[in-house]
């Protein structure tokens, strides 16, 4: 297109500026070329992406391979499961991630449910209230439940903060707060819930049996991903487990681990890394089903 | 039977419902018809369990059920919205309702099996909602409602989705399946067509009160009031004045007028007349001018200028009517009674008939 509006050889060569302006004008190759444009862009993209994600991950793959005598093996992961201690604080922070996004779930849906039925008007108050957990600083968090564990009777202490179960589980309810509400909300927005919920009581269906049969399993890809989000959160948190002296959770025996053996650490790492890229691909794989599923409309 | 008695519904400021009374007998089919904001829906819904009356009682078979909440209530509904659930194929939406009520599997499973032979959609079973039309999941949804057995159904306006031809076929399939079944049904439409094909009585509802509750010939020849006259088919508002023995004077005609209470003899009114209750002769010294023409099929509706600046909407059959735009005509009106606009309604000589 340049040779359009440029002087000089084109003007002489008028048949080949005519020419020009006439494949200008086809629809044909001009189009093929502006599609392989975005398509090569889109895999140099691709490629240095994949590079900065994989370049760090397989250095630290090859850093977790590396023996203590300098050979690769895999002595670091055969390490892990030898460790007790990391094992412990592995099943510790699973149980502590399975209740908190229990629970978590158990509070929202019911919470969104009503809010969008009956009580439109807490909207906005709600998404306030479950923003301020990432609002305020979890520092803050955690020296406010260390002064309560410093202070609280005993009985409390011994209920509440003995353990880490006990201890760590509803603060990291409070947390996943703002994730799960909006991962939630989206997934109430998308279903036609007062026709549904209208449906299933007028077939005699209770509060808790609509919850449960009708708008749980509609909202499922919403709350997996609320679910996953919650376990990501549990089984990363280090800040409140560590100022809280919750040594026998995972992240805090892994900067422990870190300390006296890095290979142990690093392999630690790349195991959760695995395992939230899997939960992650089963929660689009779901999606995907579902998506295949509603594709197939007949009419 | 069921019972409306005084209902009334606040909103805020706005009042939804301004005192229903109604009586709905056993195996009837009653229509509720009105426009958007008139009350019916909320009527059903309260009747439903979905609302609650801010005064006023509702009974079924002599039992209060105003407090009683939406899943006891033993009410079939069908939604306008489409309102399968998702999650589940055919037959087993058809069979939620036994579910719930801890109905044998095999049980619950034929019993939808039935449900939807009734409605003809036996091959339909294994499908999910969204592989299915929109008339085809309007009837698992009265399969559906119909599943439980319900003491009364329920119809939210289930057609007013659907396109027109599906609409005709579903209006003729709900009535059958209703007559066959007995069942007390309450509907709630803003199709005039529609309640006055499928409903033994039809209540006609404007600002939260039944303007009329009657079947729907009477509803049709003989409407109550001016409001239920015109909401129900297409209507002329033609200029007359009050006679001495409750008659009104209109197009030269001396016709009995239906709602006589509150007009002063000598009074200007308006009289309400059906396009069709009107007929035309070609007279070249006749009252008015054809100036449109519209081919109906079955009918020709005519718009006649009259003289005077009043325009008249007559509808006959297409077969009788010869004349075309322009052609001068006489005008008759066949009946012999007459509604008229409420006193107080000055007579607008411009105003265009309502059609509806």
């Amino acid at each position: 297109m340049s040779a359009i509006g440029g002087v000089g050889p084109d003007l002489v060569g008028g048949g080949s500026l005519l020419q020009e302006i006439e494949e200008a004008g086809t629809p044909g190759p001009p189009v093929t070329r502006r599609r392989r444009r975005p398509r090569a862009w889109r895999l140099v993209i691709l490629v240095i992406a994949g590079l900065f994600y994989a370049i760090p991950f397989l250095a630290a793959v090859k850093y977790s391979l590396i023996q203590n005598d300098g050979s690769f093996g895999f002595a670091n992961y055969s390490a892990i499961i030898s460790n007790g201690d990391v094992r412990n604080a592995l099943y510790t922070s699973l149980e502590i991630s399975a209740i908190s996004a229990f629970v978590v779930i158990a509070l929202m849906l019911p919470t969104v449910v009503l809010v969008r039925l009956r009580l439109p008007k807490l909207t906005l108050m709600l998404e306030g209230v479950t923003i301020l957990p990432l609002v305020v600083p979890p520092i803050v968090i955690a020296a406010g439940l260390a002064h309560l564990q410093g202070s609280a009777p005993e009985w409390l202490v011994k209920l509440w903060f003995n353990h880490p179960l006990t201890g760590l589980t509803p603060t990291y309810v409070v947390l996943a707060m703002p994730f799960t509400y909006r991962a939630i909300d989206t997934g109430v927005r998308a279903i036609d819930l007062r026709t549904l919920v209208d449906a299933s009581r007028s077939l005699g269906a209770s509060w808790a049996a609509t919850l449960v049969r009708v708008i749980l399993p509609n909202v499922e890809t919403a709350v997996l991903g609320a679910v996953f989000l919650t376990i990501a959160i549990c089984m990363g948190e280090v800040v409140l487990s560590s100022i809280m002296l919750y040594n026998g959770v995972l992240p805090v025996e892994m900067i422990q681990i870190g300390a006296q053996s890095p290979g142990i650490s690093v392999a630690i790492s790349i195991l959760g890394l695995v395992f939230v890229f899997l939960l992650l691909f089963s929660l689009s794989f779901i999606a995907g089903r579902r998506r295949g599923s509603n594709s197939v409309r007949v009419i | 039977m069921i019972r409306f008695e005084g209902i009334q519904r606040q909103y805020g400021s706005v009042r939804a419902l301004a005192g229903l009374d109604l009586e709905i007998a056993e195996g009837e089919l009653v229509a509720l018809l009105g426009p958007s904001g008139c009350g019916k829906t909320t009527a059903l819904r309260i009747l439903g369990g979905f609302d609650h009356p801010t005064a006023g009682r509702v009974t079924v078979d002599g039992k209060d059920m105003t407090g009683v909440p939406a899943n006891k209530r033993d009410m079939g509904m069908v939604f306008q919205a489409y309102s399968l659930f998702p999650n589940m194929d055919v037959r087993n939406n058809v069979a939620f309702g036994l579910r719930i009520r801890h109905e044998d599997k095999a049980k619950r499973l034929a019993r939808a099996d039935q449900l939807l032979e009734l409605v003809g959609l036996t091959e339909h079973a294994d499908r999910y909602p969204h592989q299915l039309s929109g008339g085809q999941q309007q009837r698992v949804a009265i399969a559906r409602a119909l599943a439980i057995e319900p003491k009364v159904l329920l119809l939210d306006e289930p057609l007013s989705a659907l396109d027109a031809r599906v609409r005709a076929q579903l209006r003729v399939e709900i009535r059958n399946l209703q007559q066959r079944l007995g069942i007390t049904t309450l509907f709630v439409t803003h199709d005039q067509s529609e309640a006055l094909s499928m409903a033994d009585r039809v209540g006609v509802m404007n600002s939260g009160r039944l303007e009329q509750l009657d079947t729907p010939e009477q509803v049709y020849r003989h409407p109550a009031t001016a409001f239920a006259a015109e909401f129900v088919g297409a209507m002329n508002r033609l200029p007359g004045r009050i006679g001495d023995a409750g008659d009104v004077q209109v197009l030269g005609q001396r016709l009995t007028v239906l709602n006589a209470e509150g007009h002063q003899p000598g009074s200007a009114c308006e009289a309400l007349v059906r396009p069709e209750a009107i007929t035309i002769v070609r007279d070249a010294a006749g009252a008015g001018e054809v100036t449109q023409r519209t081919f109906l099929g079955a009918s020709v509706r005519l718009e006649v200028l009259l003289d005077g600046g009043q325009k008249v909407l007559v509808e006959a059959s297409s077969h009788d009517v010869g004349v075309g735009a322009g052609t001068r005509v006489g005008l008759r009106i066949l009946t012999e009674s007459v509604v008229v606009s409420d006193p107080g309604v000055a007579p607008d000589p411009e105003a265009v008939p309502a059609v509806a």
